[in-house]
């Protein structure tokens, strides 16, 4: 009954979309209040069946009820609870109507905030919105129905994939859609612009936070994603360069130019066109992951024309708002005004090349993971672009950006000074080179590292000299100091840090040339030395699950004689869908990691291993952390709150001092 | 990301995972030799699998080719001579840096292209846009007796 109540409220919610799509549009063209009042009420509405259905769907998976066919092939009586739930959206079906859900969301959330915002305006972005609701719940329904029944229920489920039983698919996923879903917002706003043809720096204030959020959540979905690939594929790998992986970095790359464009808008009112162009192609490229991920289009072209249904229906909608929004993109672009003017050397001219060198690596991936379809449709070859490729092309795109982007925040809107931003750089300069000599003389080799590490920590200090500059001055004492770093605006300590944040990514990746790798076969008794640690093999012996079997390496870390963390690398298999999946065993000790991984099983009491040590990789991570920290500060500054800063600005009693 | 990829493996009917890939039987003993074995392995593509190289993947296909790749690089092969012999009997599929040729001259292009391409455009926009921004002309008499009758009524010692 429950499920039925869930599908129930699927088909309403479709219905409503279908009425939110028009009503408001109609509305907002006419100026009719009336018309337009029905969005929001509607919008939350849309969300709370959606809501409803998402419920019924986790109902049916955690009492684990087996008459319904996405339970049956996803689930198993004896799974832990924690799979039970994130089982939801670990197939096909539920994933997408986690994808509808987080757009609800979306809807729901620009429906209540900003509270002060244009009311045409709203009811356009929100009746967009509905569209593409429309465009995924008829998908789900038509093609990919979460709630349908079987006929004869069995008495146990088929369990899930074991490699999605692990924490990371409670997690990833989520945050991965909200990144993804999230950049709907600003299509949704872009299509609104373009429709009622008013784009000026308020709407570029207004798109701003809704691509901030999705910037973060896309960010931290792409790390969490990479760190779960790091721990579960066994070889410590941390970025593939997989078609599927692509898929998230292409609007990621987009998303980051229209974080930086937006902001030009929003200061200056310039590359209006652009940033509308931006907000399209963002969530055109989320559109794309999503039908290369779900479509089976890249495991190979048959597998798509084998069971076309689902391909061909999210090809279908990638089409009609792709097209649809570059249409009108053509249509009404040559009619928005032109904003304010700048010299090439500016902050404005700092951020159209930084959009240039992120639309030029976008284009790459895209021609990268595209290209062998395309080529094997055209004449039937089949070739492979993989790694190598993308670091002889990202190393050149990407170099140019990590050095410009400290310059690039020293410089003045409009008309910038390229020497004195530069001068103000030379303590991060010789900060770079002093590192680069360190690296050097500590590790040796390889050349890229070291030349890396040297650029990471450039970047690092490099982000916080504008700050710096602002705080600091001459004669200046410390508690003026600490008020004027107080005063600053939260975007610009955004800014800097999430830069910052980039150092410190780059730092783990150079890091990765200092590892240390070795391939042994252990027994019990073993002692290893892998970088500066020990590890000593305790014992090599089976364990049970509560859904599989293992067997399991006790292995204690030492750094000298004393015990610093035990690991227990395994090696699992699942008798329900009879697949083995290795678990590593990895410690984090100082922001380096020890990554022990067992493959064969020897005869008794022995193991194929690989162990690892990984000097700084945690911060890899750590560094994607503080990028999606940076950005959250800029989502809370309060001049995007539009309305609040006015009032703000308005308490100041008359008669204070400004901060020096 | 390899989640999702995961997620495609349980369409494409659970396919093997990796888990030992480069075993201990099969190293050689030398270094230098294992290195660049391990080197030109990167290079080469697990073609049963979806996006592995032969480094990294236990497909049987992969440690098979491991092994030809040592072999070849004991019997004294250059890297491109191994890389080379592999792509003339397996096709340009195996190799992950695809090679340099009409077919795929495209797809080499592909940054530089967009790079000078927008480059140009946004040089274009720029001077179109300075031009269309000309300084104002200057203003006339009228507008200038207007000014001063607008700033004489303002200020309070007029």
């Amino acid at each position: 009954m429950i499920v039925e109540i869930g599908h129930y409220a699927l088909i309403l919610s479709l219905a409503l979309s279908l009425m939110l799509g028009v009503v408001p549009l109609v509305g907002a063209v006419r100026h009719d209040a009336a018309l337009i009042a029905v969005a929001r009420p509607a919008a939350v509405a849309q969300f709370a069946l959606i809501a409803l259905a998402f419920a019924a769907l986790t109902y049916a998976h955690v009492v684990s009820d087996f008459s319904v066919v996405n339970v049956i092939e996803n689930s198993h009586s004896a799974k832990p609870m924690i799979y039970k739930i994130s089982g939801v959206w670990g197939n096909h079906e539920g994933s997408m109507l986690l994808w509808v859900l987080i757009l609800a969301v979306f809807g729901a959330a620009v429906a209540v905030w900003p509270p002060a915002m244009p009311r045409d305006l709203r009811a356009l972005v929100i009746a967009v919105q509905s569209w593409i609701a429309v465009a995924f719940l008829s998908f789900i329904l038509l093609t990919s129905n979460p709630f349908a029944r079987a006929g004869l229920p069995p008495i146990e489920g088929n369990d899930l994939n074991p490699i999605l039983q692990d924490p990371g698919l409670a997690i990833h996923p989520p945050l991965l859609y909200i990144g993804y879903v999230g950049f709907s917002i600003a299509f949704s706003f872009a299509a609104a612009a373009l429709i009622n043809g008013r784009i000026d720096a308020a709407w570029a204030r207004f798109i701003r936070p809704w691509v901030l959020i999705a910037w973060v959540f896309l960010t931290l979905g792409i790390a969490m994603g990479s760190y779960w690939a790091y721990y579960t594929l066994g070889w410590g790998g941390f970025w593939f360069w997989d078609p599927v992986e692509n898929a998230s970095l292409m609007p990621w790359l987009a998303g980051t130019a229209l974080v930086h464009s937006a902001a030009v808008m929003e200061k200056r009112e310039a590359l209006k066109v652009w940033t509308i162009f931006l907000a399209i192609l963002s969530f055109s490229l989320s559109l794309l992951g999503t039908f290369l991920v779900r479509s089976g289009v890249l495991t190979s072209v048959h597998a798509f024309a084998t069971d076309p249904a689902r391909g061909v229906y999210i090809l279908a909608i990638l089409v009609f708002f792709i097209g649809g929004s570059l249409a009108l993109f053509a249509m009404r672009a040559g009619e928005l005004k032109r904003g304010g003017i700048f010299a090439p050397i500016s902050r404005e001219g700092a951020l159209v090349l930084n959009n240039l060198l992120l639309t030029t690596s976008t284009a790459t991936v895209f021609v990268g993971t595209l290209y062998p379809l395309a080529l094997e449709a055209f004449n039937g070859s089949k070739i492979t672009v993989g790694a190598p490729f993308y670091n002889y092309t990202f190393v050149p795109l990407f170099v140019p950006i990590f050095i410009a982007m400290p310059i690039g925040q020293m410089l003045a809107w409009k008309r910038g000074d390229l020497v004195g931003a530069t001068q103000r750089l030379v303590f991060a300069f010789v900060c770079g080179l002093i590192a680069t000599a360190i690296f050097a003389w500590w590790h040796g080799a390889p050349v890229l590292s070291i030349a890396m590490a040297g650029l990471s920590v450039y970047l690092m200090i490099g982000s916080f000299a504008d700050i710096f500059g602002r705080v600091f001055g001459r004669g200046v004492s410390v508690g003026v100091a600490l008020r004027r770093a107080f005063g600053l605006p939260l975007s610009a300590w955004g800014t800097a840090i999430a830069h910052a944040g980039i150092g410190v990514s780059l730092l783990g990746v150079a890091a990765t040339g200092w590892g240390v790798e070795r391939i042994v076969t252990m027994h019990s008794g073993d002692s290893y030395q892998v970088g500066p640690y020990s590890l000593s093999v305790e014992a090599v012996m089976p364990r049970k699950g509560p859904n599989y079997s293992e067997v399991v390496a006790i292995i204690n870390v030492k750094r000298g004689e004393n015990l610093v963390a035990h690991i227990e690398p395994s090696k699992r298999f699942f008798q329900t869908r009879r697949m083995n999946t290795t678990e590593a065993g990895i410690v984090t000790l100082g922001f380096g990691q020890v990554y022990v991984n067992l493959a064969e099983e020897m005869k008794e009491g022995a193991i194929d291993a690989r162990l690892y040590w990984k000097p700084l990789v945690s911060l890899i991570w750590l560094g994607a952390l503080v990028m999606a920290l940076g950005g959250c500060l800029s989502v809370f500054d309060r001049r995007l709150r539009v309305g609040v800063a006015a009032r703000a600005r308005n308490a100041i009693p008359a008669n204070a001092q400004p901060a020096e | 990301m390899r989640a999702f990829r995961s997620l495609l493996m349980v369409l494409a009917l659970l396919a093997p995972l990796p888990a030992a890939a480069v075993q201990p039987s099969e190293q050689l003993a030398d270094p230098k030799l294992e290195q660049r074995a391990r080197d030109v392995s990167a290079h080469l593509r697990c073609m049963v699998c979806q996006n592995q190289s032969i480094d990294d993947s236990d497909a049987p296909l992969a440690k098979d080719l491991r092994m030809l790749v040592r072999e070849r690089i004991t019997a004294g092969d250059s890297d491109d001579a191994v890389l080379s012999f592999l792509s003339d009997r397996y096709g340009d599929f195996i190799l992950l840096k695809p090679p340099v040729k009409a077919s795929t001259l495209l797809l080499w292009l592909t940054p530089l292209l967009v790079l000078v391409l927008g480059g140009l455009g946004l040089h274009a926009a720029m001077r179109r846009r300075n031009d269309k921004a000309a300084p104002a002309p200057a203003l006339t008499d009228e507008e200038k007796a207007r000014i001063e009758a607008l700033v004489r009524r303002d200020s309070p010692q007029a």
